[in-house]
Order: C-alpha cells, then sequence, then structure tokens
C-alpha cells in the first residue's frame, strides 16, 4: 500500500543541541488510523512538526505524499501543507480573527470563492457545536470551544494527512468522543490520520488503530513496526 | 494587472490593525514634503541657469577705457562686422548716472575711472579676434569680453545647486525607503503568529505579501499625497514672491514639464516605498521554513 510518509533515519536537533530525533525509521500507509504516544519530551511533537513540514530533519530522508521533502526548496511546499491538516496543543487560532473566519482560512488560502466558503464553514462550527459562536473571537471562548476551532479549521478542506497533537486535551469526554467519531470518520474517507496523545481510554476506543511510541526520540520497537492497539489500555505496550 | 490593489474583506481582517494608525505615513509625508521643496528648488534652479546661460550665451561687452572719446567710430566699427546684431552703446555718462545709484555724487569724481561700454550679440561665427583688434586700433586698450565669462563661476554654482538638490532628493527617497523597510519588518513582527499559521496552512509567500504591501501602499500613498498637498501650499505661498525672484533670475519659473516632474514625485514615492517593502517582506519571509 501507498505511504503518506515514509521516514529514513531520520534524525533532529534544534540548533547546535542534542539530537530530539533519532534514527526514525517508519512508513505512515496511506488510509492508516495512528496514534503517537510516549512520555513528556520524548519527542512527539517534534516528529509532528517533521510530518506537517513545519521543520526539516538534520539528518536522514523524508517523503510525504510520495515526494522527497528533505531538502525541497521551500516554494514547492505550500501544496503539499495544503494537503495536510494539523491541529495543534495550543490551537494556534488568529486572536483577532472570529472564529468563522479562523476556520475559513484554509479555504480561503486555496483560492475558494466566498461563496464556496460560507456553507462548508457554517456545517463544520454546526458539527463541532459551535455555530452560535462563529462571529465570536478566541479570547472571549473557552479552551475546549478554542480546540473544536482548531478542529474544524483542520479538517474544513479534507486533508489526506490530518495530524493532531493532543486533539481531546481541553473537551469533555463527549466531545472527545464525538471529535474522535469525525476523525475516525475521515480516516474511513481516506484521510490518513495520527494523533499524538495520552488519552489511554481515546487509543483504546479507537479499533483498528495502529501506535507509534516514542522514547528519548527513537522509536521503541527497534525493528521499526508499527502495532495494532491490544484491546486494553496501550500506552504501556 | 491592478488585482493585488484588491483584497477581499476577509484578506483585510488577516492584519487585523488600524489602516492609518502607525508613523510609516507620517514618516513618508514629511519626507514628501521636503522632497517636494527640494525637487522645486532645485527646478528652479535649473531653469535659472538654462535661462541666465541662453540670455548671455552669444552676448559680449566691448570695454572702452577713458570714457570712450572714439565711442561712435567703435559702434560703427562693432555694427559692420558681420554676425553681430543688438549693437548697444553706454556711454561714459550714461555708466556714471548708474553708478550714481550706489556711490551717489562720487559717481561723478574725475578721479573714478569710468569705462564706456557696447555691448552686442555675436554670431558663432563672428570673428571676434578680427573686432578686438579693429577696436584696439581705434581705442588702445578696447576690450571685448564675453558675458558667458564673467558670468561663469554664477553659473557654475546655480548647476553645483541644482545637482545638490538632485542628491538631496536621492538620500530623502533612500531615507524614505529606509523607513519603510523598519516599517514593513515591524509589520511583519507584530504580525508573525498570524504569518506562522497562514504558511502551516500552505499560503505561499506572495500572498502573505499581497496583504503586506497592499497596506504598504495605501499607507505611503496617503503619505506621500499628503506631503505633497503641503509642499503645494508653501510652494504657492513663496509664489506670492515670485516677481521679485523673476526679476533677480530673469524670469526663471517653474514650467509645465518641471510641474509634470513634481507631480510624478509622490507617486513615484510611493512606487519606491512599496516595492522596498515587498522585496523587505519577501526577504525576511525566505528565513522561515
Amino acid at each position: 500500500m501507498a505511504a503518506v510518509a515514509e521516514f529514513d533515519s531520520v534524525g533532529l536537533r534544534y540548533g547546535t543541541g542534542a539530537e530530539v530525533l533519532r534514527d526514525l525509521d517508519f512508513r505512515l500507509r496511506t488510509g492508516s488510523f495512528y496514534f503517537l504516544t510516549g512520555p513528556s519530551g520524548a519527542g512527539k511533537t517534534s516528529l509532528l512538526k517533521l510530518l506537517y513540514l513545519a521543520q526539516r530533519p538534520t539528518r536522514g530522508r523524508i517523503k510525504i505524499f510520495g515526494e522527497e521533502l528533505t531538502e525541497a526548496p521551500r516554494e514547492e511546499l505550500p501544496p503539499f501543507r495544503r494537503r495536510i491538516g494539523v491541529v495543534f496543543q495550543d490551537f494556534r487560532l488568529i486572536r483577532h480573527l472570529s472564529a468563522f473566519d479562523n476556520v475559513a482560512l484554509p479555504l480561503r488560502v486555496a483560492g475558494a470563492s466566498e461563496e464556496e466558503v460560507e456553507g462548508p464553514v457554517r456545517e463544520m462550527l454546526a458539527w463541532v457545536g459551535l455555530a452560535d459562536r462563529a462571529s465570536a473571537r478566541p479570547p472571549t471562548l473557552s479552551g475546549g470551544e478554542q480546540q473544536r476551532v482548531a478542529i474544524a479549521r483542520a479538517v474544513i478542506n479534507r486533508p489526506e494527512l490530518l495530524v493532531a497533537d493532543e486533539p481531546t486535551g481541553n473537551v469533555d469526554a463527549d466531545m472527545a468522543n464525538r471529535l474522535m467519531g469525525l476523525f475516525t470518520a475521515m480516516n474511513r474517507l481516506g484521510t490518513t490520520v495520527v494523533v499524538a496523545t495520552h488519552d489511554v481510554g481515546l487509543i483504546s476506543a479507537t479499533p483498528g488503530a495502529q501506535l507509534i511510541r516514542l522514547e528519548n526520540g527513537t522509536l521503541v520497537d527497534p525493528t521499526g513496526t508499527l502495532r495494532n492497539p491490544p484491546g486494553a489500555p496501550r500506552g504501556q505496550s | 494587472m491592478f488585482d493585488w490593489l484588491f483584497v477581499s474583506p476577509p484578506e483585510r481582517r488577516l492584519l487585523g490593525a488600524a489602516r492609518f494608525g502607525g508613523p510609516t505615513p507620517w514618516v513618508i509625508a514629511i519626507m514628501s514634503f521636503s522632497i517636494m521643496l527640494i525637487a522645486a528648488t532645485g527646478l528652479a534652479l535649473a531653469s535659472t541657469a538654462s535661462l541666465m546661460s541662453n540670455a548671455i550665451e552669444s552676448r559680449y561687452t566691448l570695454q572702452v577705457p577713458g570714457g570712450g572719446s572714439n565711442l561712435d567710430a567703435l559702434v560703427q566699427a562693432v555694427r559692420s562686422t558681420p554676425g553681430v546684431t543688438g549693437v548697444q552703446a553706454v556711454s561714459e555718462s550714461d555708466m556714471r548716472q548708474t553708478l550714481e545709484r550706489w556711490l551717489g555724487p562720487a559717481a561723478e569724481s574725475a578721479d573714478l575711472p569710468v569705462p564706456a561700454l557696447i555691448d552686442f550679440d555675436a554670431a558663432p561665427s563672428t570673428n571676434l579676434p578680427a573686432l578686438q583688434q579693429r577696436a584696439a586700433t581705434i581705442v588702445p586698450g578696447a576690450l571685448v569680453v564675453a558675458h558667458r565669462d564673467s558670468v561663469g563661476p554664477l553659473l557654475h554654482s546655480l548647476r553645483l545647486l541644482q545637482w545638490v538638490a538632485f542628491g538631496l532628493v536621492i538620500l530623502l527617497s533612500i531615507a524614505a525607503s529606509a523607513a519603510v523597510v523598519l516599517a514593513a519588518r515591524g509589520a511583519l513582527d507584530t504580525h508573525r503568529f498570524t504569518i506562522e499559521v497562514m504558511h502551516g496552512i500552505g499560503a505561499t509567500d506572495l500572498q502573505v505579501t499581497h496583504l503586506f504591501q497592499r497596506k504598504i501602499l495605501l499607507d505611503a500613498l496617503v503619505g506621500s499625497l499628503a506631503g505633497a498637498a503641503a509642499a503645494a501650499v508653501v510652494l504657492l505661498l513663496l509664489a506670492s514672491g515670485a516677481a521679485l525672484a523673476g526679476e533677480l533670475t530673469g524670469g526663471a519659473t517653474l514650467g509645465l514639464i518641471d510641474l509634470a516632474i513634481l507631480a510624478l514625485l509622490p507617486l513615484a514615492l510611493t512606487v519606491l516605498a512599496t516595492w522596498v517593502a515587498r522585496t523587505a517582506v519577501l526577504r525576511s519571509l525566505h528565513k522561515a521554513l
């Protein structure tokens, strides 16, 4: 099966510090669902940055959507970024824009007309339960509401790869289930999903998902084989 | 062609801040005001120099020492020289009358040697050495003097001042550009987060630059037009003294071409500011991934 992402002996260091990621070798298969786990400081967020092209590796090679992008000129990256949806741990919503404008941003950047933006954005906001907060700005929203806006923004243009960093950290269990339901539904429609989380319950509630476990910047399984999570809590696997 | 000037309301909201709230329009207005005044001065100097140069290019004076007892014979000799026109004799008594304005009764003193003068225009083909020789035969010591030789240093100074004005316009334009670069960098810093988010979801550098260059173009346009308007008022006020200035400079004024150049300056400053801002923004964006 084709791979959405291929990492080959990838390492990453910031400045002159020690490597935060080392010798990463794995492939993310198109249409699969992955959980990325590991203790704090293991390198999960750094790995996600490599996936959504916010960072270049300091060694090794990375292919995204079958294209070698390790040293690709920066001008070539935007089309690939538009195929990736990202849910940031700190939401990264633009404070002076309304929830509607934040969610609409990926569509507008991709060149959609206002007619093409209006319907999908209203629908997405309704789906995450924020139909009546469309004109609210992020500082006036609760943490959970901001997270839902961030998720709506990440999925609004039906990305081929969805990367989420602790996407359910600020929402209640009911909303977490709904959001995971959205991710699963998108996965069924062909989107490859990578979710970094500490939430063991979330992992166990997603049958068929695979587990990537990082410790000290390396994959725990030295063979690089990604495992299906067992039925019990997987955080310890 | 001008699509980039017309961004949609959602794009406009991305930068959020008030349009003319920053110092950029003020800085550009001051620069525009100074540039306009200096450019107007430079153009007026150029016009004056040109008028003076044209007026004296073919003008000569035959200086006749000792009052010119043979003035009529000299005038006749000058008039009969091929290529000479516009002969005008100024007798010793006329000279003393003129000098009396400055010297008072002393101008009538016999101790003051006053020459008679014969002014004339000479075509380039005129044989001036022959005329000089004939004049010296009639009145020893008579001397043909070219006006361009006597007024040359003044003309040189005027042209130098004109180039100084031109240099100042260039320097002020560079200073305005530097201010725009600082403003563009400031705007980038202010909106760094927005830019990162936009890049993250696939916006190109040109899409980001589009937002900034339009904002800076509007700031520059408003600033430079306001500065130019203020300069125009000052120039109009100065024009009330133009009669005196005209007398001193031989009637030099700003011509249509000069006025067209002045009118284009604010637009040129706006284009320069926008281009500089666009380049600065693109260069800054290139430093990020």
